[in-house]
């Protein structure tokens, strides 16, 4: 009860700045490694208090997004804005608003959880009284405090994830930003870290972005910006892009995906696409279709599978390519 | 420095100092080393090797015991900066990049952390002066510890000039021990400059790390200036040392603002 006390009085100081103005603002920003293109003329606006998702597969732009928001990298053209503050030009002011918490790792293994946070308050001003609060406060609300005194090297993945989130919570942020927050987490436990997500957003309003390549971390977003390419494709409600997707979707496997295409054009006057080395349809009422089709093509099909439009399938219809999503640990 | 900058780098010397105290085998490791030289190379040259320019009185194991603290702040400083390569490889840097202080602040933290460990590694070696038949008096032991807060901080800069340029811990170690190693050697720690060929001589007279050497050797035999034969003077080699460790900070700080490797 205490901690949302704090955490109310908190919000309301720092209310008017966030009303004032839109989370992100980003016009025409681009950026490039050497050879390659990683964000290719982004425009966007983020309204605070949202829970927003960059989905993409690896390489389509999120790392790259992250690091210029999270002011690791410097906007090389357009601007960023985060609550009014430019991003090159006030970067200590946009670093107070912003708490971050990385892909990787940022804690210490060799200090206690107590000694992270406290030196991590320190780096943002905070000292005394105010931080030994703010310490209990936040270990209170991601139920770290029986851990305060272990080192971080003996804590568990899920644990140590919920430390950066303490870390990142600490100097009391109006954004959260997170850089694939389900990467290297079990099932339960990335259901864990987005449970505790969900009820800072009850307790205290903080605007909320992170990057994906997770389909059902992105459907717990409220607003979705589907990235591939260094280009937003599209962005909106999970449900708003799914209904983009002509109602069913059906799958096909085949070892002749040119030739059905082709027969189905022909015969049934069915739009198809492949991808990947399978066909798919995408069409209302799928289910009564599916009898048709399985009956004339008997032969030349292997399996055939139906559902609902799921995020992976906007993806597919908007950009042509299969979601790539291999080897996250790579990344360096 | 603002009140918050000065909070912050205090907090990464803390850090540092920290996780020093629980790598016991780093602290045991970097003093090792240099003892190993001295005994070997200062107890087993003591008899036979003499070199051209050496003060009279003064044995081998005398003349080479500044340099060996020197060579333990230089080991020091290049395992301490180590560290900003391991904390970038590990993702503890970019939680200290994102944080609202400067590059330059977060540079001074690290160069005071290093500094720190050096001083009290130094001074842990001060203690076996009695072995080299060095005495050491109190106004001794507080210059000699001045000096090497100087030197310390300037070696540790360069070290962080270097760990804020490269990405992997071998490639650290290369660089650290071509660069430093050398200068060292070239300090008058191994022997004087004196007696050294013209050329080499004139090297050691422009190496910046000659006039923290020279300091040190005065400061170890305050009192007694005609013990350390014709080396410079504190007028010269002080200036020389504050201005090239304020020189190798500003360095430091200017590379990590521009660094983009995190």
């Amino acid at each position: 009860m205490r901690s949302q006390a704090v955490a109310t009085e908190d919000t309301d100081l720092r209310a008017p700045i966030s009303a004032a103005a839109p989370a992100i603002e980003v016009e025409h920003l681009s950026f490039s490694y050497r050879d390659r293109r990683a964000l290719d003329d982004l425009s966007f606006t983020i309204r605070g208090g949202a829970l927003f998702g960059f989905l993409g597969p690896n390489g389509g732009g999120k790392t790259t997004l992250f690091r210029v928001l999270s002011t690791l990298a410097p906007p090389q053209n357009g601007r960023a804005r985060l609550f009014g503050y430019d991003l090159a030009g006030s970067t200590l002011e946009v670093r107070r608003r912003l708490g971050v918490v990385f892909q990787h790792p940022s804690i210490d293994e060799k200090l206690t959880v107590a000694e992270n946070l406290a030196h991590h308050g320190h780096l943002y001003g905070l000292t005394g009284a105010k931080l030994r609060e703010r310490i209990a406060v936040v270990l209170d609300q991601l139920g770290l405090e029986e851990r305060r005194g272990e080192l971080a090297q003996t804590l568990s993945g899920g644990l140590k994830r919920r430390v950066e989130l303490a870390k990142a919570l600490l100097h009391e942020p109006q954004m959260l930003l997170l850089d694939e927050p389900g990467t290297g987490l079990d099932p339960a436990a990335r259901r864990d870290f987005h449970n505790v997500l969900t009820q800072l957003r009850e307790i205290r309003q903080v605007t909320i972005v992170m990057t994906t390549h997770y389909m059902e971390e992105a459907e717990r977003c409220d607003t979705i910006g589907i990235l591939h390419q260094g280009r937003i494709v599209a962005s909106g409600p999970p449900a708003e892009l799914k209904a983009r997707v002509g109602g069913d979707v059906i799958v096909i496997h085949t070892p002749v995906p040119d030739v059905l295409i082709r027969e189905l054009a022909q015969r049934l006057q069915l739009e198809a696409t492949v991808v990947d080395g399978t066909v798919r349809i995408e069409r209302p009422c799928g289910h009564e279709l599916i009898r048709e089709v399985v009956e004339m093509f008997r032969d030349r099909i292997d399996s055939v599978t139906f559902g609902k439009p799921t995020l992976e399938d906007v993806f597919i219809h908007l950009t042509g390519h299969r979601f790539v999503t291999e080897s996250p640990a790579s990344a360096q | 420095m603002t009140t918050t900058a000065i909070q912050a780098a205090a907090s990464l010397w803390w850090r540092e100092i920290t996780r020093f105290r629980r790598q016991r085998s780093v602290i045991i490791g970097s003093l090792v080393q240099p003892l190993i030289f001295w005994v070997l190379i200062g107890w087993g040259f003591n008899a036979s090797f003499r070199p051209s320019g050496m003060p009279r009185g003064v044995s081998y194991v005398q003349y080479f015991y500044p340099g060996v603290i020197m060579l333990v702040l230089l080991f020091t400083a290049i395992f301490s900066t180590i560290q900003t390569v391991e904390d970038r490889q590990e993702g503890f840097l970019q939680g200290v990049l994102v944080a609202p202080i400067s590059r330059a602040t977060v540079v001074f933290g690290q160069a005071l952390g290093g500094t720190t460990l050096a001083l009290i590694q130094g001074l842990i070696f001060l203690a076996l002066a009695p072995a080299a038949g060095i005495w050491l008096s109190a106004g001794a032991i507080g210059a000699a510890a001045a000096i090497m807060v100087v030197t310390a901080f300037a070696l540790t800069s360069i070290g962080l000039i270097i760990a804020w340029r490269i990405e992997s811990t071998r490639g650290f170690h290369l660089i650290m021990n071509s660069i430093l190693v050398p200068i060292w050697f070239l300090s008058g720690a191994f022997f004087p400059a004196g007696g050294a060929p013209a050329w080499l001589g004139w090297i050691m007279r422009i190496n910046p790390l000659t006039y923290q050497m020279a300091a040190l050797r005065r400061a170890l035999y305050l009192g007694h200036p005609n013990i350390t034969g014709p080396i410079p003077r504190f007028a010269l080699t002080i200036p020389v040392s504050i201005v090239f460790a304020i020189a190798m900070f500003a360095l430091a700080a200017r590379v990590a603002s521009r660094s983009t490797v995190a």
